[in-house]
């Protein structure tokens, strides 16, 4: 096999010197030392949480303070993992939210079950419960696994309302019971 | 002489389609049996008809005649069809040959969606908190002919949420669709009309009479064939939904009635008792009473491990003791008609075989005449056609405290009794060895020096024969407490008996039971040839489906 020779070019006095690539180097040194710093100090720093993540499953209360779960147990159902676990109750007549009749007695989600898919949040027809921004959820214990309605009601606290749907059917059964449309 | 039960078939047409159906039927019934749904609320086959939802609207038709010839008029080589001009409710129309229904014409839709729409004017849409959800008629018509949104922008009338109308029965008027069913059925079933509409339009509102509360023992009834939910059970209010619910079909055993039932249960946990249709005992009816048996399976005082003289012991050491029992000597046995068949007829074996006298002692209470017998107990006739007795029972256990006091009987066995309230107080227990199959821990357990536990009628499997002689059977709804047995396996162990093969050796011997098995009987259960046991005396009379022999 014939064996052809191909000519180096001759390197330049800038490259003989080899100044020009140190400096180069050096400068995306002092770029990226000058640049902010990606690095979170997890855990002491905390990333923002996107709006649309599927965190830790919470139940919220709206901004009257009322738990907004009515105990349908639509995500009991709905639920994959059968994470949820609802037992019913029903409202005492002496309660401020005795209009809406139902809430649970007992609301229970293990989140060694939980699988974070929100299908629970999708089907609650009372936009009760919520996957919200908390990711990080650890425990010593199976049992200090599974939130209980506290805990849950702790981690969902309160979000906006657009309906106020039982406060209204109330006001409307007020009105009409004072005489009428 | 009967050759033909089947009732005579008319040929209807349905959506252009020929359909056999049996002649005179209600149209709805009819559809339903050729597998086509007319959606309707106030109907309901064991009522009169009401016909006041006006769901059930359809286009009928027949074919025209001429008037002068009475010939049928042809039309492209067919009969012409005279459609009538305006729909009519399918629940007050029977079949007649030759009727022509639609019921998929956009003019039927448009009926169901009108309805819809005004029942749902005023509707609360509370399904979230509604125990009807899952099981309501206006929810499933409502995705199928509703609308989805609404076009009502006028306030929503509000009604009382939650008025007590019995002691069992709860009402959320703003759900109630004036369907009538539970106002007929309080009058034509239960006897009882205390339930009525006042005011008028969309204020019309079900109400009690006056001073008047709905507490008859069929008041339940009313919960189950409300179409939505307005009639709720108190018990069951709030309880669990039902999509979560098993269904497993039993028999209510308050008495010999033998009302069919299904037992509704989660996880072990029984939450309601519902009527099951069969139309040879209850049509779709049962009474209040015998829904609250089911709380028995959690009772504080349930018998949850067997014992030897009043201390715990393993299953296998009870029976051992109990074999010893059993073998002391001149056996008495009480039994019960309480116990299923399988088991009455282990032990019958056992008293055959160890020669012991048998009591089977009578409860008897009041009749009301519908689905209530005087026999308060499942399975007397059981007792009769396994073979266990053949005399009637007996009003208390006087005869055999007798005999244990003049030494006449050494060792007793007592299934499903408490002796102690049928004359056989403690302390003439305590002069016999005994051996107790029960359920629930009484004065007679206490005294018993062996104590096997037993299982109630919803943790075990088995069946009976009702005041009609139709044996019935009842299967398992959950399981019973941990390591129990149950009561047929006890019975076979004590007996020296296979309980797998009771029933091929009931087949075999018994003439009243020849090519039967108990576990494999239909839904609706057998009837029975009763004729061998017409001699005896029954303390029943006259039922929903039952009038008793009047002997010449």
């Amino acid at each position: 096999m014939a064996i052809k020779v191909v000519e180096r070019r001759p390197l330049t006095l800038a490259e003989r010197t080899y100044l020009p690539q140190i400096l180069a180097g050096l400068k995306v040194t002092w770029d990226n030392m000058v640049r902010p710093s990606v690095t979170l100090q997890y855990p002491e720093e905390r990333p923002t949480i996107p709006k649309n993540y599927r965190g830790v499953p919470t139940l919220v209360m709206d901004p009257n303070g009322r738990e907004k779960c009515v105990s349908c147990q639509l995500c009991e159902f709905v639920c994959p993992p059968k994470a949820i676990r609802i037992t019913p109750g029903e409202i005492s007549e002496n309660a401020t939210n005795a209009h809406v009749e139902k809430a649970p007695k007992e609301f229970e989600i293990n989140m060694l079950r939980c699988i974070y898919c929100g299908l629970c949040q999708e089907v609650c027809p009372e936009e009760a419960i919520f996957l919200q921004s908390q990711y990080s959820l650890t425990g010593l214990t199976r049992e200090s696994m599974v939130n209980n309605k506290v805990k849950l009601y702790e981690l969902g606290g309160t979000l906006p309302d657009g309906h106020h749907k039982w406060d209204k059917k109330k006001e409307e059964a007020e009105k009409q019971a004072g005489g009428g449309h | 002489m009967v050759t033909d039960n089947k009732p005579s078939l008319v040929t209807i047409n349905v959506d252009g389609v020929e359909h056999q159906v049996p002649a005179g039927a209600n149209l709805v019934d009819a559809l339903g049996k050729i597998g086509k749904e007319v959606p309707h609320y106030c109907y309901h086959p064991k009522l009169p008809v009401a016909g006041n939802c006006r769901m059930c609207l359809v286009e009928l038709g027949s074919p025209m005649r001429d008037r002068a010839t009475n010939e049928l008029v042809m039309e492209n080589g067919l009969p012409k069809i005279g459609w009538q001009p305006k729909p009519a409710i399918a629940c007050a129309t029977n079949v007649t040959p030759g009727l022509h229904v639609r019921l998929e014409s956009p003019g039927v839709k448009a009926c169901r969606e009108g309805v819809t729409e005004m029942l749902l004017l005023n509707h609360p849409l509370d399904c979230p908190i509604c125990d009807q959800a899952g099981e309501c008629k206006l929810q499933e018509f409502s995705a199928e002919y509703g609308r989805g949104y609404s076009r009502y922008v006028d306030e929503k009338n509000a009604k009382p949420k939650k008025t007590r109308l019995g002691p069992r029965v709860t009402l959320d008027d703003e759900r109630c669709i004036l369907c009538s069913r539970c106002v007929r059925f309080s009058s034509e079933i239960a006897k009882d009309p205390v339930l009525g509409f006042v005011n008028r339009g969309s204020y019309n509102t079900l109400t009690c009479f006056p001073g008047r509360e709905l507490d008859n023992n069929y008041s339940l009834n009313t919960v189950d064939i409300c179409p939505v939910g307005a009639l709720t059970s108190t018990d069951f209010r709030f309880k669990m939904r039902v999509w979560f619910l098993k269904q497993t079909p039993s028999i209510d055993t308050e008495s010999s009635a033998g009302a069919n039932t299904t037992v509704w249960s989660r996880e072990g946990k029984i939450y309601r008792v519902t009527p099951r249709q069969n139309d040879a005992v209850n049509d779709t009816w049962m009474a209040d009473s015998g829904r609250e048996l089911f709380k028995s399976v959690d009772a504080p005082n349930r018998v949850n491990y067997a014992t030897v003289k009043t201390a715990k012991a393993t299953l296998e050491a009870a029976l051992a003791t109990a074999d010893e029992v059993l073998s002391a000597g001149s056996l008495a046995i009480v039994g019960s008609s309480h116990m299923s068949v399988e088991e009455q007829r282990l032990l019958a074996r056992l008293a055959k075989a160890k020669d012991a006298s048998v009591y089977i002692p009578a409860h008897v209470g009041k009749g009301d005449g519908l689905l209530v017998s005087e026999d308060r107990t499942p399975n007397f006739r059981g007792a009769l056609v396994t073979g266990l007795t053949d005399r009637a029972p007996v009003a208390d256990l006087k005869a055999l405290a007798a005999d244990i006091d003049a030494g006449k009987v050494k060792s007793l066995l007592i299934v499903r009794e408490d002796a102690a309230m049928l004359g056989l107080p403690a302390s003439t227990l305590a002069k016999v060895r005994s051996v107790v199959l029960a359920t629930h821990h009484n004065v007679t357990t206490a005294a018993a020096e062996v104590v096997l536990p037993a299982l109630t009628v919803f943790e075990r499997s088995g069946s009976f024969i009702n005041c009609q002689f139709r044996l019935q059977s009842f299967a398992q709804a959950v399981p019973g407490p941990t390591g129990v047995l149950p009561d047929a396996l006890v019975l076979a162990r004590l007996a020296g008996a296979d309980a797998a093969t009771v029933w091929s050796e009931l087949s075999a011997n018994v003439a009243t039971l020849t090519g039967l098995d108990g576990r494999l009987l239909p839904a609706d259960g057998v009837q029975l040839d009763g004729a061998a046991f017409a001699a005896h005396k029954f303390p029943e009379g006259k039922l929903l489906k039952f009038a008793p022999v009047v002997l010449a």
